[in-house]
């Protein structure tokens, strides 16, 4: 019995298990705090209604600016929402006993991740054609803003974990994350924004699309690795 | 078996000890005491694996361990000055995410009987938003008995509770004792486990 009582059986410390466990702990904890996924949503419809409002209803301008709005917003939006993403776990010293747990940190913090694209990444993807119509985006040109957006958020809030992780404990880390993480979501601000131009030009914007998917793999693969390191250096 | 060798720590500058040695049998309790600053935190992270030792080695079971390492993390259950709780959750759904974060499982039954004992019986629905400090250190606490490690690092346990909490835990610390687990506590105020043997490192 003794024995029993200070060693568990077996600790099933797979990978599985620790995504499992972060992204439903995660979706409940978001759950609870609706009134912060609201602002964060609010503050994506209102940064896109201001394009047109500032640019005037001339419906050719609008339709041209309309893809990279979107996305614009979008990125601002995915930035306003990562500095939560590890901070209060960092606070009440959840995330120590995250590190500490027998199951392996990266898998535990890819489930974090998805668990935030879930809670904001995905509403703003929902919300996008719906806010294409202010732009007269057409329905071709608004299925390809959902399909990269569909593609590009995750990579944006993969991309920007990295940075959350790293400005951890750091005195201003929500300014410094935005200069840390902006320049990395150029690329996926390229090839997202620009597909639909592509389109436009009469071409099948397989390319960019291409693209958008192999950021999102190299994404998928390298930045729970990348985080857990700089959440082990924040940890030290 | 927990041996450290010639450990030393740093923070920022400061020294904070140096050529510390001690090892741990099972049945033990070590507590690690000193003035503020003295790096008893620094030493109970740095044995959990939070924390790089300046210098020295750290064996558990004849096998060296650095920051980090799995076998420690199968094998060191550490309770940190931060109870680590969620304030949105409640008591219950606390402990039963840090129990299976841990690998443990743990069902209600089980949860209910574990909060019962640290008498958060009437607490167990309401969110740690509304507990005091001694209730989260208890709930904090209340993980012990359901994570089944042999080796406890506990951060000033006592921080907070009141005495029928360090009565508690003076039991629960003893029946782990007893059954050959090994505690390291870092305290200002020393307790008596109801059982096994305790020593005391001081730390200057």
């Amino acid at each position: 019995m003794s024995e029993a009582a200070l060693h568990p059986p077996a600790i099933d410390d797979s990978a599985w298990r620790g995504v499992s466990w972060a992204l439903a702990r995660d979706l409940r904890l978001a759950l609870r705090s609706k009134s912060e996924l609201a602002v964060q949503l609010l503050f994506y419809v209102i940064v896109v209604t201001l394009f047109p409002l500032g640019i005037g209803p001339e419906p050719g301008l609008l339709r041209t600016l309309g893809p990279g709005a979107l996305w614009v917003a979008a990125l601002l939006a995915s930035l306003l929402a990562l500095p939560r993403l590890f901070a209060s776990d960092f606070a009440d010293g959840t995330l120590e006993q995250i590190a500490l747990s027998p199951h392996p940190l990266p898998a535990l913090v890819l489930g974090k991740i998805l668990a935030h694209w879930l809670a904001t990444g995905a509403p703003l993807v929902v919300l996008s054609p719906l806010l294409g119509m202010q732009f007269g985006l057409e329905g071709e040109e608004t299925k390809l803003v959902v399909i990269g957006l569909v593609l590009g958020t995750p990579t944006l809030s993969l991309l920007g974990a990295i940075g959350a992780a790293l400005t951890l404990g750091v005195r201003g880390g929500g300014a410094l994350l935005a200069l840390l993480i902006l320049p990395l979501y150029v690329p996926v601000l390229i090839f997202g924004a620009g597909a639909v131009d592509t389109l436009r030009g009469g071409i099948a914007p397989t390319g960019e699309l291409s693209m958008l998917t192999a950021a999102l793999l190299a994404a998928i693969v390298g930045a729970p690795f990348a985080c857990a390191a700089a959440v082990r250096i924040a940890l030290d | 078996m927990l041996v450290a060798q010639d450990l030393a720590a740093q923070r920022g500058d400061a020294l904070l000890f140096e050529r510390l040695d001690f090892a741990l049998r099972p049945g033990t309790a070590l507590f690690v005491t000193g003035p503020n600053g003295s790096g008893k935190t620094t030493l109970l992270r740095i044995v959990a694996g939070l924390t790089r030792a300046q210098s020295g080695r750290l064996t558990w079971d004849g096998i060296e361990v650095g920051a980090f390492d799995a076998a420690l993390r199968a094998a060191a259950l550490f309770i940190g000055h931060a109870p680590a709780l969620k304030e949105e959750l409640s008591a219950e759904e606390n402990l039963a995410l840090l129990v299976s974060l841990h690998g443990g499982s743990a069902d209600c039954g089980a949860l209910g009987e574990a909060l019962t004992a640290w008498s958060l019986a009437r607490q167990r629905a309401l969110p740690a938003r509304v507990l005091s400090q001694g209730q989260r250190r208890r709930v904090a606490l209340a993980r012990l008995r359901l994570a089944a490690r042999p080796l406890w690092l506990l951060d000033e346990p006592t921080s907070a509770l009141d005495a029928a909490g360090i009565d508690m835990l003076c039991e629960v610390v003893g029946e782990h004792l007893k059954r050959g687990g090994m505690a390291l506590i870092a305290s200002h105020q020393e307790f008596a486990p109801s059982a096994g043997t305790t020593h005391s490192l001081r730390l200057q």
